[in-house]
């Protein structure tokens, strides 16, 4: 099969005046054609840092120490501004977290889109760029009355679905959606997720989605990476990774949802924080939280992934329990 | 059977959104349009609806943050060993009724003060209410710490809310509310902010704190599957009504409004093989409910303590 993105052990830092945070540590993953990808974790595990990093929108004390980015057979790592300034919108595209609330307050919605098209495609003219706004918003299930209104007149749930208009609108190959749904209330955020879902099947675009939410990934992706204080530590089929969670972390991530199907369960909870990610990190970061923890375990191994099925993979320490 | 520690009667908070007596006309938005329910000692319901239902709204209006415009809210007063109505109260009665009545929000990094240590802030509320001598208030916070789970209690005493994480913070904004030992917690959203590892926790807390203390919740929240997890009985709302209220369980497997129905069908599930199906309210449906009672004006029971409301509700196809 043909991965639209692969990426290769990379490693990302912030420098900060305390000394650097290991926000990304050798993460790897590829994401096949037309097919979507999941990663979830909690806050500050560094689903966001590999969103930004994929399209080069990272902070400006944020450095890749190593490692590569293959879009379209580009490292993206390597691109200077300008090839950069195709691949993203054209090749891919970010719904941010929030971005409802990104909008310009003064400046019609469907102006703020255009002046996007106008930037990527300067040879069209009005008539093709209004054309364009229109078939984007019947895309999204939004009334083409929105073009001319300003945000405040639009609700939460049409502001989130003229954003996924706004990261359609120069036909990108891969949509990365950070969150897109976590301001939303359950409704409107099942629509959302429809609409996603409709728009990449139509499409035939590829999606990495980002979701603390692993109810919500089971639902919308093929195949998912499980993150935890900056590295994946399973990844694989989604199905397989429900079916036979490996590692400690997914379990906990597992045991902790709440259901509204089948019989009311006991959830567990997972004490402890994640540790800080600042100065050195050798071996299993889960260690300390990690509830089946055993006198076998060397928290001092060096952590990478194991095939433990086809195309599963967990941290060696999970594999070989 | 247990007593009731609060019971609403049509409770009524309506807003005005005229625009002015030149452009003519009056208009209300009816955030809470004549909801009734009550909620018995050590007991738990949950109010569950959409953003902008009228959840935190009749919160306010409970709280007397926010003036009710009808109906009536009545808390039972243990001086008198009587329900009483929140109108009739004299100022000291209200001080009482703010002791007994506390509120826990959403958002733990909003809801104190930056400036505050975490001593100050759980103490705040015994001095208001003057409440015992300066060791004894000590004491007491030291106490509340240890059973909100933030042992051991002095390595918290002096810190600030920015060096707690967000679970933490959850935990003092708790400790906060039952310093008072009320005998009602409204919780607006409490773990909506908190990652999933650590919702469990709090809700497992609140939970138990529940039992120890006898402390009944009005547990506010648009997840019906944490509703499921906290509470004895859900109500479901929409537009300003309760559209229908059971135990919980009974309410999630055999629910009777097109609402419910939809609102349990939104819910993703941990489950990439589960088939979950949208439920699509038709005219039909609300015409059948619709028609199952000709009296209006209360919530119609279908049996085993399972309410539904017959009112033509618009906006819902």
């Amino acid at each position: 099969m043909k991965n639209i993105l692969e990426v290769k052990n990379l490693n990302m830092e912030y420098r900060t005046l305390e000394g650097n945070v290991k926000a990304i540590q050798d993460v790897s993953f590829s994401i096949p054609l037309n097919s979507s990808f999941g990663l979830v974790g909690e806050s500050g595990c560094g689903k966001t840092s590999v969103a930004m990093s994929l399209l080069q929108l990272q902070a400006d004390n944020a450095e890749i120490i190593s490692g590569n980015i293959i879009y379209d057979g580009k490292d993206i790592v390597s691109l200077n501004e300008e090839e950069l300034r195709k691949v993203r919108w054209f090749g891919i595209s970010i719904v941010f977290q929030g971005a409802m609330n990104a909008w310009n307050p003064v400046i019609k919605i469907g102006e703020q889109i255009r002046e996007a098209i106008r930037e990527h495609y300067p040879n069209n003219t009005k008539k093709d760029n209004t054309d364009t706004i229109q078939d984007l918003f019947k895309l999204v299930g939004l009334d083409s009355s929105n073009i001319d209104r300003y945000p405040h007149e639009l609700s939460g749930g049409m502001k989130q679905r003229a954003v996924i208009a706004l990261a359609l609108s120069c036909k990108p190959k891969l949509i990365i959606a950070d969150e897109p749904t976590t301001a939303l209330d359950v409704v409107i955020q099942d629509q959302i997720l429809k609409e996603i879902r409709k728009i990449q099947n139509d499409l035939g675009l590829s999606l990495l989605y980002i979701s603390h939410d692993i109810a919500v990934i089971a639902e919308m992706t093929d195949y998912m990476g499980v993150m935890y204080a900056g590295r994946i530590v399973e990844k694989g089929p989604t199905k397989e990774i429900f079916a036979n969670p490996r590692h400690s972390y997914t379990k906990a991530l597992l045991e902790s949802t709440p259901s509204i199907v089948g019989d009311k369960v006991k959830l567990n909870s997972l004490d402890g924080e994640p540790p800080s990610l600042m100065g050195k990190i050798d071996g299993c970061s889960f260690a300390p939280r990690c509830p089946n923890r055993n006198t076998t375990c060397n928290p001092e191994e060096k952590m990478e992934l194991i095939e433990v099925s086809p195309e599963h993979f967990v941290d060696i320490c999970s594999a070989n329990r | 059977m247990k007593r009731n520690v609060i019971e609403i009667e049509n409770l009524k908070t309506y807003f005005d959104v005229s625009k002015g007596f030149l452009r003519g006309g009056k208009d209300v938005v009816k955030a809470v349009d004549d909801i009734s329910f009550e909620i018995a000692q050590g007991k738990s319901l949950g109010l569950v609806g959409q953003s902008g239902c009228g959840k935190t709204t009749t919160a306010r209006s409970i709280t007397m943050l926010e003036e009710k415009t009808d109906g009536n809210i009545k808390f039972f007063d243990q001086s008198q060993n009587k329900m009483t109505s929140i109108d009739d109260l004299s100022e000291d009665q209200i001080k009482n009724f703010r002791r007994n009545v506390q509120m826990i929000f959403q958002d733990p990094y909003e809801a104190m003060n930056p400036r505050w240590t975490i001593k100050d802030t759980i103490l705040e509320p015994l001095i208001i209410h003057n409440i015992g001598t300066d060791k004894e208030q000590e004491e007491a916070v030291i106490e509340i710490l240890k059973t909100v789970g933030l042992t051991p209690p002095e390595n918290y005493l002096s810190r600030y809310p920015h060096e707690l994480s967000g679970g933490q913070r959850q935990r003092v904004a708790i400790a906060r509310a039952l310093i008072m030992k009320p005998k009602f917690v409204i919780c607006d959203e409490p773990t909506s902010m908190l990652d999933v590892s650590i919702r469990i926790s709090i809700m497992d807390l609140m939970v138990s704190l529940a039992k120890d203390l006898n402390v009944s919740y009005l547990y506010i929240t648009h997840d019906l599957a944490v509703a499921r997890y906290m509470c004895d009985r859900i109500a479901v709302m929409y537009n300003g009504k309760i559209v229908e209220l059971a135990e919980t369980e009974e309410l999630l497997k055999n629910p009777i409004h097109p609402y419910t129905k939809r609102l349990i069908s939104s819910i993703p599930v941990p489950d990439p093989t589960y088939e979950r199906k949208v439920y699509e309210i038709t005219k039909q449906d609300l015409e059948e409910i619709e028609n199952l009672s000709n009296n209006k004006d209360d919530l119609y029971e279908i049996g085993n303590k399972h309410f539904v409301s017959t009112h033509k509700i618009k906006g819902l196809l």
